[in-house]
């Protein structure tokens, strides 16, 4: 990742501006719809998927119950077998701790394997502060990178591109960074994919440090889990001399035999594959490789302490609920100003930087129509939901000694009609009269062939800028009842 | 404060009201297995995944060999693979360069899963280190099938976390591209697995 989040506007004001990239748009609905399709195919495959849900859940909340001491035990195993443990309480800490291992080995670059807990704690830009490159080697990733570009999505962090555009990236971009994109280069997948083999093949093959993830962390054995489809997985796992491994503390899995849970519900839900490609297992110093695990804490202890919040440290990061929530599909990653995008970022970001602090993952908690969808999808049962409501109630909290904010004032005043049948009815007939000439003016038309308002005026506008609203309907339903319901 | 004490006793004080009892874990998943013949099941999950299947016997493994390695001329064999190869070469340990002169390698596999179509390999005797199946092109798989077993939870029993492993499902793939399924990006482009009956 080469550009950065910091400063993005808030939720609502990021929507709009993705609202109106049809490109975008076009893009994220035939992905997300795609992939919705394949994970409801291979998950209908499975009878006992129900009861799996139910394993990971409580498989993941005995680990957090009892974190300080599954902590000791990787510790332990991990040592055992000649790993190095680090710690890092912070983004700085941990980045720190990646750059002087690569110094001590006089590595001026790095090869990476996609990974979220060093896309949260910025690694590639506090290397390059360093002077050390760090390559990402998955396609999606090379895609944003040469692309000066964000991640938009956990798993496939190029989904907003197309492949029109990525040919261009490649063309534009490679040569810059080492071998150029071949002559001719069509928009074929096929041949973008080759493209990216031969550009990275040779960055794989002469890198000395290797910086990974992982997916698990079995506190028993000291086992790493990687699970990827590229193949740059395994390249830079098995490859170089020094591997270094950024493992958030949530990571953990009790027991070896606890995989035959999470291997059926990861591949499932997140590629919508009965298995990927490649899954990776090592624990230690392997095959005569330097090993390194840095075991990150950056905000997670502070998510463990919010009662309600804590499940969301349960995630594996499977991306089943960006694909099938309705605000992720029309607003894409970007708005949500984190690399943790869709429900899971709307709960995740707050809890790990705690509310209160800046607007943008303030507005978080409210991304999202609650509808539930993301609750179904979920493979260890986390229900954003009821975080997403605990989260509100703690924004509103934090903002009561301050002005009060617009919705606050809007509902105010709407529960002061609501609370009169005269004021209601005068408010309705108000309404009837509006909604008369904005039902002719109103420049959209929703499903349903209503109408829909434009932006309304101040304090209007803080509900209707990110959505539309309904034009009123020319007569209230109370007015409708005196009318004609007496008969 | 070191990090590692600061970060434990944050989760200790984190933790320090939670409710601490174990929540039970349902494992009835274990005993589920797919109906039928697991052998045709592999088969068919595996080609799904676009992989290459031939099936032998015994007596036919060497001229499968031969045919599915076609024109390549420098095959790594790795130490303890029960055939003879043309072209074969031994694994001198390699570097990563060396490798990736090479055009075909041929390993074993601890065993397979049916409803996934996957191979494992643990990097035992005949299936090599990790790199060689890795940087050439094309990776023939010999398997038995008394080596396959239904579903993930009779695969994760059976192997052992003593040693490394790789899970593979066909070839390297990618859906980065417009959700669109590509074979062969950066591990071998063909996979092809001769599957032995006895
Ligand atoms: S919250 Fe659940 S569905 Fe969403 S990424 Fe995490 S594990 Fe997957």
């Amino acid at each position: 990742m080469s550009g950065t989040f910091v400063g993005m506007p808030a939720f609502p004001a990021a929507a709009r501006e993705a609202l109106s990239d049809a490109q975008l748009r076009r893009n994220l609905a035939h992905a997300t719809s795609t992939i919705r399709a394949k994970r409801a195919a291979v998950v209908g495959e499975v009878d006992e998927w129900e009861e799996l849900r139910l394993a990971g859940a409580a498989i993941k909340d005995n680990v957090l119950h009892h974190l300080d001491e599954h902590l000791l035990r990787l510790e332990r195993s991990l040592t055992e077998r000649g790993a190095t443990v680090h710690w890092a309480r912070d983004a700085a800490e941990a980045c720190e701790i990646v750059a002087s291992i690569a110094r001590q080995h006089d590595a001026d670059e790095v090869v990476k394997v996609k990974s979220m807990a060093t896309q949260e704690i910025g690694l590639n830009e506090a290397l390059a502060a360093h002077g050390i490159t760090a390559w990402e080697t998955d396609l999606a990733e090379l895609i944003v990178q040469l692309g000066d570009d964000l991640p938009s999505h956990i798993l496939v962090p190029a989904i907003h591109r197309n492949r029109a555009e990525i040919r261009e990236i490649f063309r534009e971009r490679m040569a810059a960074a080492g071998r150029p994109a071949p002559e001719n280069l069509s928009d074929v997948p096929r041949e973008l994919a080759a493209a990216a083999r031969l550009h990275l093949r040779e960055k794989f093959l002469r890198a000395k440090v290797a910086v990974s993830g992982a997916n698990f962390a079995i506190a028993e054995t000291g086992t790493l889990v990687v699970v990827e489809s590229e193949g740059n997985g395994r390249m830079c796992l098995t490859l170089p001399e020094v591997l270094v491994s950024v493992v958030g503390i949530e990571k953990i899995l009790p027991a070896w035999s606890d995989l035959d849970v999470f291997l059926q519900l990861l591949p499932r839900s997140s590629t919508g594959e009965r298995m990927n490609p490649y899954t990776s297992m090592w624990s230690g110093g392997t095959e005569g490789q330097e090993a390194h695990v840095v075991l990150l804490d950056n905000g997670r202890t502070r998510a463990l302490a919010d009662e309600v919040g804590r499940q969301a440290l349960r995630c594996i990061r499977c991306s089943a609920c960006l694909n099938v929530c309705p605000v992720y599909e029309r607003t894409g990653g970007h708005a949500y100003g984190s690399v943790y995008p869709g429900p899971i970022g709307a709960i995740l970001n707050p809890l790990l930087r705690g509310v209160g602090v800046d607007e943008q993952t303030d507005s978080l908690p409210y991304a999202s129509s609650l509808c539930g969808a993301c609750f179904e999808v979920c493979p260890v049962r986390i229900d954003i939901p009821e975080v997403l409501v605990h989260l509100r109630s703690q924004v509103v909290d934090a903002h009561r000694a301050g002005p009060p904010k617009g919705e606050a004032v809007a509902m105010k005043s709407a529960a002061w009609v609501l609370s009169g049948a005269r004021r209601l009815s005068w408010a309705e007939r108000g309404m009837g009269v509006a909604g008369r000439v904005l039902n002719r003016l109103g420049r959209k038309v929703m499903p349903g062939g209503r109408r829909a308002l434009g932006r309304l005026p101040w304090p209007g506008s803080l509900w209707s800028n990110a959505r539309d609203v309904p034009a009123p309907p020319a007569e209230s339903f109370r007015a409708r009842w005196r009318r004609e319901g007496r008969r | 404060m070191s990090a590692r004490e600061e970060i434990l006793g944050r989760v200790r004080s984190a933790l320090a009201s939670a409710d601490r009892t174990e929540s039970p874990v349902p494992r009835d998943y274990r005993t589920a297995v797919p109906p039928g013949d697991i052998v045709a099941l592999f088969a068919e999950r595996l080609v799904d995944y676009r992989a290459e299947l031939t099936r032998c016997t015994p007596d036919s493994v060497p001229a499968a060999l031969a045919a599915a390695l076609g024109p390549a001329s420098a095959v790594l064999v790795p130490d303890g693979f029960p055939w003879q190869v043309p072209g074969a070469v031994a694994d001198t340990g390699q570097t990563p360069v060396e490798l990736d002169r090479l055009d075909a390698v041929v390993t074993l596999a601890a065993l397979a899963i049916a409803t996934t179509g996957t191979i494992v390999l643990d990097h035992g005797p005949g299936q090599g280190r990790r790199a060689v199946s890795l940087v050439p092109d094309l990776h023939v798989c010999v398997l038995r099938t008394d080596q396959i077993v239904p579903g993930v939870p009779q695969a994760v029993a059976a192997l052992s976390p003593d040693r490394p492993q790789t899970w593979i499902s066909g070839p390297s793939a990618t859906s980065d591209i417009e959700l669109d399924r590509v074979e062969g990006v950066h591990g071998p482009r063909t996979l092809h697995v001769l599957l032995v009956s006895p």
